[in-house]
């Protein structure tokens, strides 16, 4: 058992740590969540640079091998940063989606341009009506001829607005919420038929609902085997857990940080508020689940690698935490600073809104219990 | 005990419903705004204050229409069913009852008529930057020079005062032993010389609060009210008004019924989310709360109309009203699912762009976001335990 980073990983933290203190100060976050676009493509390309986007990918597909691990190191420093750019969709979602699934050719098309800065990715699987449920599927994809025609409408894709490229999850067979009969595609934001609507989200990000008429795709959009798309496509929303995990934690620390620094200095009848035992055992509270939420951060990304059933049950788990830990924290983190924690201009609380946000995506506390208490313990 | 309604009483509701469905300003109902506009606000108010019904806590000698504990009780119940608008308490819930406590025969005959009709917009200058918890250490002088005052100092949080035309504002007129002592009570004129309003945009994205600057602003020595340096008794005596209209019962029992519409609207893979046993679980919890919150409400109303003043229990109302309200902007937020996500844009923004996601989950989050206030707001939770346990529990 070891619980310790080694050498690399610690390297690679200080260094995103350093870029998000150089680059990434509240003042300059917020005018980038702010501005029309609501990312930086400077700060994707130092991305590329330091190789945070080849981070996690194989050696052989010119990546550094670093894994989930590397990955969580990555997110946390980013969870701290309350960074914006599109990591988790294009890295994490797609990216290791395209790593372990598609073909070579599509590897060889796709990773060295993700890799390199040059494309961003979006995953589109959620639908209006299909709430957290990867299953429920509503999008059509037809054959025609050697392809697809592609039909459809996705919800709140993350990251929409920037992708140049999509993963789209559209029903090839069956209907409803039936777990065959899914497959996924590559598509081309640009492509005729492909239409998107942009906007901001309550975090600061940006996403877009994406609708597709009549989109034709090649026999090599496809990716995987066809009507098998869901187990390929859990697993990816698992391996972004794991990632959104450590960029929870990231945020936790620092809301409770923040507020426990606040306490220590803000006074009020001729003493610091911290003094007060109300207060104090709160903040403890806050900090309790804050390292119970590290743990199952750790948790799922040692096991996210494993079989499908220990690593639905693991991410699950996590997920369910830091839902829950990230809206106790975020909440009290903005009722410890009173008047102040309800101000625009202050950094607690855009945490708290982050947080917020975090149970939204990837499936909710209650959709996790469900999936929790449904599966198999080992 | 008894809690039927008698046939007068339901004579009343009836009334009260209809005269709504009359005359609620038609582009209020329409509207899906999350901010409103100060002639949304007042377009409601001047219609209730020709009615006569815009204060009904107020006695008939002053306006008031002259109800019952019950009928009070119907009225705010028929207006939260109806979701209108507020009447905004700063004038009507908060000064009003000071003026006819404490304020001299001038005073009442000039101010109480305005804030009945919504001539005067009041806001209230009592939190500081340096003062909020602890209220009693605020800093904002007046200096007495000649038969004005000269004020200087800094609020804060200060509600909608970007449309206020008067703000009833604590200040020190003197430094003496004790905090508390040397605290005056204030009526000033927002429209004086050396005052400037800049607004703090909420992390919602409104612009609800703002900061109050105060630079050697001339108050005539005649809009102090009470005895100058005993104004916190006054300060106290309004607070307890405050509270008590912050349990919000009758709107929160609207807003779980919206809750309720939406867990019908939203599908969990074909059923309704309402029929899920878990999320249907939590709907009961918050109804059983409001429930029993309602009738703590009544039985303090019942007192109170017994003579037997709010006393420091009208802290459980603050408490738990509050509390209740968050639960339900929280559930709301569940039960819109991944639609909570997307941002709308707020009234002055000028953004203009077709929003995605049903018309429910519209500001589902930011409205969760905004409602974090209510817990802080008109003395914190925290200060309310503190009240309730050293003036009840006697700790
Ligand atoms: C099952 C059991 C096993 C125990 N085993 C051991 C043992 O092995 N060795 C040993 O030395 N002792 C042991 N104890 C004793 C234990 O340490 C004391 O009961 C404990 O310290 C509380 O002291 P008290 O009972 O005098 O209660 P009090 O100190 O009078 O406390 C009463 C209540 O007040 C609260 N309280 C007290 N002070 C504060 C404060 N500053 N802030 C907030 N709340 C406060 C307490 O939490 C408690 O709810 C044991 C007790 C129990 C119940
Ligand atoms: C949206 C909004 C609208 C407002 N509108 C107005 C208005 O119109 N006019 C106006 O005058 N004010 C207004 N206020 C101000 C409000 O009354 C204050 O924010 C409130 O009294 C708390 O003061 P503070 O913000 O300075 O927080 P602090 O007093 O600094 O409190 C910070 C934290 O410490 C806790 N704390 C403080 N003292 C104790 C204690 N003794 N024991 C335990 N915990 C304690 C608090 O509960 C809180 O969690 C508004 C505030 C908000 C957020």
């Amino acid at each position: 058992m070891d619980f310790d980073f080694t050498e690399e990983q610690t390297l690679l933290r200080n260094m995103v740590q350093s870029f998000v203190q150089d680059n990434y100060d509240f003042d300059s976050r917020m005018a980038i969540a702010r501005s029309e676009t609501g990312m930086s493509r400077d700060n994707w390309s130092q991305f590329a640079e330091l190789g945070l986007l080849a981070a996690p990918f194989d050696e052989s597909l010119g990546g550094l091998g670093g894994g989930a691990i590397d990955t969580m190191i990555i997110t946390e420093e980013f969870g701290k940063g309350l960074v914006t750019e599109p990591f988790l969709p294009t890295v994490v979602l797609c990216g290791g989606l395209l790593e372990r699934h598609a073909s070579d050719a599509q590897k060889d098309a796709h990773l060295p341009p993700l890799i390199g800065g040059e494309k961003i990715w979006a995953l589109a699987y959620s639908e209006p009506k299909s709430r957290f449920n990867p299953a429920n599927v509503q999008t059509t994809a037809k054959q025609d001829g050697d392809g697809f025609v592609l039909n459809g409408l996705k919800s709140v894709v993350n990251g929409g607005p920037w992708a140049d490229y999509l993963i789209v999850s559209a029903r090839t067979s069956g209907e409803g919420w039936q777990q065959e009969g899914i497959s996924l595609f590559i598509v081309d934001k640009s492509a005729d038929g492909v239409a998107a609507q942009d906007y901001e989200t309550i975090d600061g990000g940006r996403a877009a609902d994406i609708s597709f008429e009549n989109v034709k795709l090649g026999a090599d959009a496809l990716i995987g085997s066809l009507d098998n798309g869901l187990p390929l496509l859990e697993e990816a929303l698992d391996y972004g857990i794991a990632a959104l995990c450590g960029e929870s934690i990231g945020g936790m620390h620092k809301a409770h940080q923040a507020t426990v620094e606040y306490c220590k200095t803000r006074n009020q009848f001729g003493v610091a508020i911290g003094s007060f035992q109300a207060l104090q055992h709160r903040m403890v509270d806050m900090f309790m689940e804050y390292e119970q939420s590290v743990s199952l951060t750790y948790m799922v990304n040692m096991h996210v690698g494993s079989d499908a059933a220990s690593r639905a049950r693991a991410a699950s788990a996590a997920k369910v935490q830091i839902g829950k830990a990230g809206r106790y924290i975020g909440q009290s983190a903005v009722h410890l600073h009173g008047g102040m924690g309800m101000s625009e201009e202050l950094n607690v609380g855009h945490y708290f809104k982050r947080l917020t946000a975090i149970d939204a995506q990837l499936g909710s506390i209650d959709y996790h219990l469900k999936r929790f208490a449904s599966s198999e313990a080992a | 005990m008894n809690f039927d309604f008698s046939p007068e009483e339901n004579a009343f509701r009836e009334e009260v419903r209809q005269f709504i469905a009359d005359n609620y300003p038609k582009h209020l109902s329409e509207s899906r705004r999350a901010e409103f506009s100060k002639e949304d606000f007042l377009s409601w108010h001047r219609v209730l204050a020709e009615k006569g019904w815009v204060a009904p806590h107020w006695p008939e000698e002053y306006g008031g229409p002259g109800w019952s504990v019950t009928q009070r009780y119907i009225f705010d119940d028929e207006c939260a069913k109806a979701n209108t608008l507020i009447v905004l308490p700063f004038g009507v819930t908060m000064l009003g009852p000071v003026l006819m406590h404490y304020a001299n025969d001038a005073q009442k005959a000039h101010y109480l008529p305005r804030i009945l009709s919504g001539e005067d917009w009041w806001c209230q200058g009592y939190s500081e930057p340096g003062s909020g918890s602890d209220l009693a250490s605020l800093k904002t002088k007046a200096e007495r020079d000649g038969d004005e005052y000269v004020v200087n100092g800094h609020k804060i949080w200060t509600t909608l005062a970007q449309h206020a035309d008067w703000m009833f504002c604590l200040v020190r007129t003197a430094q003496e032993d004790k905090p508390q002592k040397g605290i005056s009570f204030l009526l000033i004129d927002m429209n004086s010389p050396g005052i400037e309003v800049r607004p703090i945009i909420t992390i919602d994205g409104s612009h609800e609060v703002n900061e109050v600057f105060l630079t050697d602003v001339r108050v005539p020595a005649e809009n102090l009210v009470g005895e100058e340096g005993n104004g916190w008794g006054i300060a106290k005596f309004l607070l307890g008004n405050e509270r008590t209209g912050i349990a919000g019962v009758a709107r929160s029992k609207n807003a779980v019924k919206r809750l309720k519409e939406i867990s019908c609207a939203e599908l969990v893979d074909g059923e309704p989310l309402i029929e899920d046993s878990d999320f249907k679980k939590k709907i009961s919890e918050l109804e059983i709360d409001l429930l029993a919150l309602e009738y703590t409400e009544l039985r303090t109303l019942a007192a109170e109309s017994a003579g037997r003043g709010p006393g420091a229990e009208s802290s459980i109302l603050k408490i738990k009203g509050t509390e209740i309200q968050q639960k339900v902007t929280e559930l709301i937020m569940e039960a819109v699912g991944t639609y909570s996500l997307p941002k709308i844009p707020m009234l002055d923004s000028g953004a203009n762009y077709n929003l995605v996601g049903p018309d429910y989950s519209h500001g589902a989050s930011q409205n969760y976001f905004n409602m974090r206030k209510t817990a802080i707001y008109g003395g914190t939770n925290e200060v309310q335990r503190n009240i309730i346990a050293k003036f009840v529990l006697g700790l």
